[in-house]
């Protein structure tokens, strides 16, 4: 008894579950499910699939060439029973699947730290283009108009407006100059 | 060579009425049907001798298949013209076919005469009575065979049914008085179903059974009792009973009924059989003694016994059988198949034709060189190695212990595994976490997986994991904070943009649509935009002027030439139009309403009613219909 890989997404493929399709050529195709089997008929690429393994993989997102994929290899070698050898290799199955996880997760995070600096660059973008959507140039004017009591004429509020906005635009300079250092 | 003797395929013979009506409706059919009489002398001849003609050739061609059709009784082997002549009477037959070649010969001279007085016809009328004869005279030469014709329908009707009989193959001949068990007899050896009743002339034709003996097949032929008494007095089922007897070379099995069942005493049985004997000449006789199981040929009385002894001494095999019982039966068959055989073979051999089979024939018979034995050879050293050996011990197998353990056997295959004795029994696991541990077995995993995590220490060791985790401080917080507001607020207008113009349909000016801005919407946005509205003095918007039932025109009016003002675009509905206010609208409504009452009344027809006032008009129901529309002419 074996856990198979299904042919189009890799997931296992437990026995008694899942179809098999083999081809005229004898080639074997196994499938997790409908899903799977359908998506293989309508002869789409699972690479170019995007919930696939094989997408993830090729696309990068995840950890492809490692020395501790090596381990697990259907290798052929047939191999005469010995009780030792057995027991080291699940020992050594479990060591190699800690050190596999950790470093897909370190590829994974390395990927994600780029995708912050895109972030804040956009959030940038957005704060210094678009403010006027959710906040008016004109807001708070008037109380500012009103706690100057009438003293000031409305040419200095305009003024004092124009501090503001010019403020606002210094803080974006700002934080884009502290983007650059890191 | 069966197929020669198959009547099954002769064409039915119709009778004299439906021949005319075949040929003459043929006749009609195939030759053209349309003449004039101003068409050219020569053409309404020709016409005509065609008629006559083709009805000539189709009744010439109908009697000629019969002719052919049907057996010549000096062609057939002499069997089937012997039955034939028994069955039909050889006179009559021959008579009628005779009778129907005159008939060809007449219709072709009659045919042939007036083909040649149409050639004088001089007209249509002339012609077309010329014709009309020649056929008559054509049906009137069918009409007197009607006898024959029926005649030969009858015979051809039971030509067809007669037994597929080869007088040449080997065939068993089965005869006897009525009643001895021939019937039974050939429904035990073949497959012919023959009835089986108890009493006399059940059997009333002949009939043929096929069987199997030395991968050869045989023919048996069923025949009909015979009686003993002169030939001149038999009957038509005697003599076909005769007829097979006097022309098959077969082995004859002569079937006696010893017990006297049948009605007749051996020793008229015995005298039928020297009666016919001279039938019997040159072919193997058997003698079958029948009902055995009623009396047994010892039990018959001494003067009985002695006439079965006449037989023995003719050299005349004599055998019990017993159809009832089964005893005997597959005896005599294998006798007599046997018999006819060497019967068949010295007559072959007898012929001149046997010089040419011998000659390419060879029996080679191998000589023994001498008397010496020559045994199998087996060197002395295997010899000696065998006894070394001492004798061969039988490994134990599985069905050895099941048999030796009974209930406590249980199959254990493991046993036999090529393992150290404590590894055998050992669950080998297959999984680990959705993993095949198959997958992993390898002879040196352990130095792989050393290296492994000695690449695995360095790498912990120069830290590449150690991913300081960047907090973001308070102002990118909030700017995150904002973006991710502002990326709100576009999707909400996103959205709303799509509502407003869902699914493509068509734009409405804005004359047309309601009025979307308000001072209220203003407000309302620009307070959510955080700028504060309560105050309008100073302000430059104020509440919109409500819409009024006089509305000013929404188009600006605008003169023509001809000085009246353009409509605008909302037209007054019709019952408002030209009313100058509310309550001469009213007062138009009443009128209209009481002028209406009448009618309502009386149930007549209103100015709103459906009216056709011209049903059909002359003008779109006359003349033709041009290409182009239907209701234009």
């Amino acid at each position: 008894m074996r856990i198979e890989k299904c042919y189009f997404c890799s997931s296992n493929v437990w026995p008694g579950h899942g179809m098999v399709f083999v081809r005229n050529d004898c080639k074997i195709f196994r499938f997790c499910r409908s899903k799977c089997k359908n998506a293989f008929k309508k002869k789409k690429n699972p690479r170019k699939t995007k919930w696939t393994k094989a997408f993830r993989k090729s696309a990068g997102k995840d950890l492809a060439i490692d020395p501790s994929f090596e381990f697990e290899k259907r290798r052929n070698v047939p191999v005469k029973y010995d009780r030792d050898l057995w027991q080291k290799s699940v020992e050594a199955m479990k060591k190699v699947e800690i050190i596999r996880c950790r470093r897909q997760a370190l590829h994974i995070n390395n990927r994600h730290s780029k995708s912050k600096e895109v972030q804040r660059r956009s959030d940038n973008y957005e704060v210094t283009k678009n403010m006027g959507l959710i906040r008016s140039p004109a807001a708070g004017l008037k109380q500012l108009a009103t706690q100057l009591d009438g003293e000031k004429d409305m040419s200095l509020v305009s003024s004092k407006f124009k501090q503001m906005e010019s403020r606002v635009v210094e803080e974006v300079h700002d934080s884009d100059r502290e983007m650059d250092v890191e | 060579m069966t197929s020669q003797y198959n009547f099954k395929k002769i064409v039915i013979v119709p009778t004299a009425k439906d021949f005319i009506d075949i040929v003459l409706s043929k006749t009609q059919r195939k030759t053209p049907t349309v003449v004039h009489k101003q068409y050219k002398i020569s053409r309404i001849r020709q016409f005509y001798m065609r008629k006559v003609k083709f009805s000539q050739q189709t009744f010439h061609d109908k009697l000629s298949t019969i002719l052919t059709d049907f057996p010549k009784l000096d062609d057939i082997h002499p069997f089937y013209a012997d039955l034939m002549n028994v069955l039909y009477d050889k006179d009559h037959y021959k008579l009628a076919l005779g009778q129907i070649n005159i008939a060809v010969h007449l219709i072709d001279n009659v045919s042939k005469d007036y083909v040649r007085l149409l050639k004088y016809g001089d007209s249509l009328y002339r012609c077309k009575q010329l014709k009309k004869a020649a056929l008559g005279r054509m049906a009137t030469i069918m009409k007197r065979q009607a006898q024959s014709l029926q005649y030969l329908e009858q015979v051809r009707q039971h030509l067809s049914r007669l037994p597929s009989i080869d007088p040449n193959t080997r065939t068993l001949l089965i005869c006897g008085f009525p009643n001895v068990g021939k019937s039974s007899f050939i429904n035990k050896i073949t497959r012919a179903d023959v009835e089986v009743q108890p009493y006399a002339f059940t059997t009333k034709s002949l009939f043929v059974g096929h069987t199997d003996h030395r991968y050869l097949r045989w023919q048996v032929v069923d025949t009909p009792g015979i009686l003993d008494h002169p030939l001149e007095d038999r009957n038509t089922i005697e003599m076909q009973a005769i007829a097979a007897l006097a022309h098959l070379r077969a082995a004859i099995l002569y079937v006696m009924d010893i017990s006297e069942q049948c009605g007749h005493t051996i020793e008229q049985q015995v005298a039928l059989f020297e009666s016919i004997k001279p039938l019997f000449a040159n072919k193997p006789v058997l003698v079958v003694l029948n009902k055995t199981d009623v009396i047994r040929l010892e039990e018959l009385n001494p003067e009985q016994k002695a006439l079965i002894q006449g037989f023995i001494n003719d050299d005349i095999p004599v055998m019990e059988m017993s159809t009832f019982s089964e005893e005997g039966v597959m005896n005599v068959k294998t006798e007599a198949c046997e018999r006819l055989l060497s019967h068949r073979i010295e007559v072959k051999i007898k012929s001149k034709k046997v010089e040419g089979i011998l000659n390419r024939l060879h029996v080679a018979l191998p000589k023994p060189r001498d008397g010496c034995t020559r045994p199998a050879f087996v060197p002395e050293k295997v010899i000696e190695k065998r006894l070394e050996k001492g004798p061969k011990i039988k490994k134990k197998t599985e069905r050895d212990l099941e048999v030796e353990l009974e209930d406590d056997y249980s199959l254990d295959l493991k046993k036999n595994y090529d393992l150290p004795a404590d590894f055998k029994y050992d669950v080998i696991p297959e999984f680990w976490e959705g993993k095949n541990i198959a997958d992993y077995i390898d002879p040196d995993i352990m130095a792989k997986l050393e290296e492994l995590e000695r690449e695995e220490e360095l790498r912990v060791e120069s830290g590449v994991y150690e991913k300081e985790e960047e907090e973001m401080d308070d102002e990118e917080k909030e700017i995150h904070r904002l973006a991710g507001k502002i990326r709100e607020k576009k999707a909400i207008i996103a959205i709303e943009g799509r509502i407003g113009r869902s699914g493509g349909a068509p734009v409405m000016p804005r004359a047309g649509r309601k009025r979307e801005r308000s001072v209220s919407r203003l407000r309302s946005e620009f307070e959510e935009l955080g700028v504060d509205m309560s105050n309008k003095s100073g302000a430059h918007f104020s509440r919109t002027k409500s819409r009024s039932a006089s509305r000013p025109p929404i188009k600006k009016a605008r003169a023509d030439s001809a000085g009246r003002v353009s409509s605008s675009s909302r037209v007054t509905p019709r019952d408002q139009s030209g009313i100058r206010n509310v309550e001469l609208k009213a007062k138009a409504k009443k009128m209209g309403h009481k002028a209406q009452g009448k009618m309502n009344q009386f149930g007549k027809a209103g100015e709103a009613d459906r009216h056709i006032a011209v049903k059909m008009p002359r003008h779109l129901y006359s003349g033709k219909r041009g290409i182009g529309k239907t209701d234009r002419r």
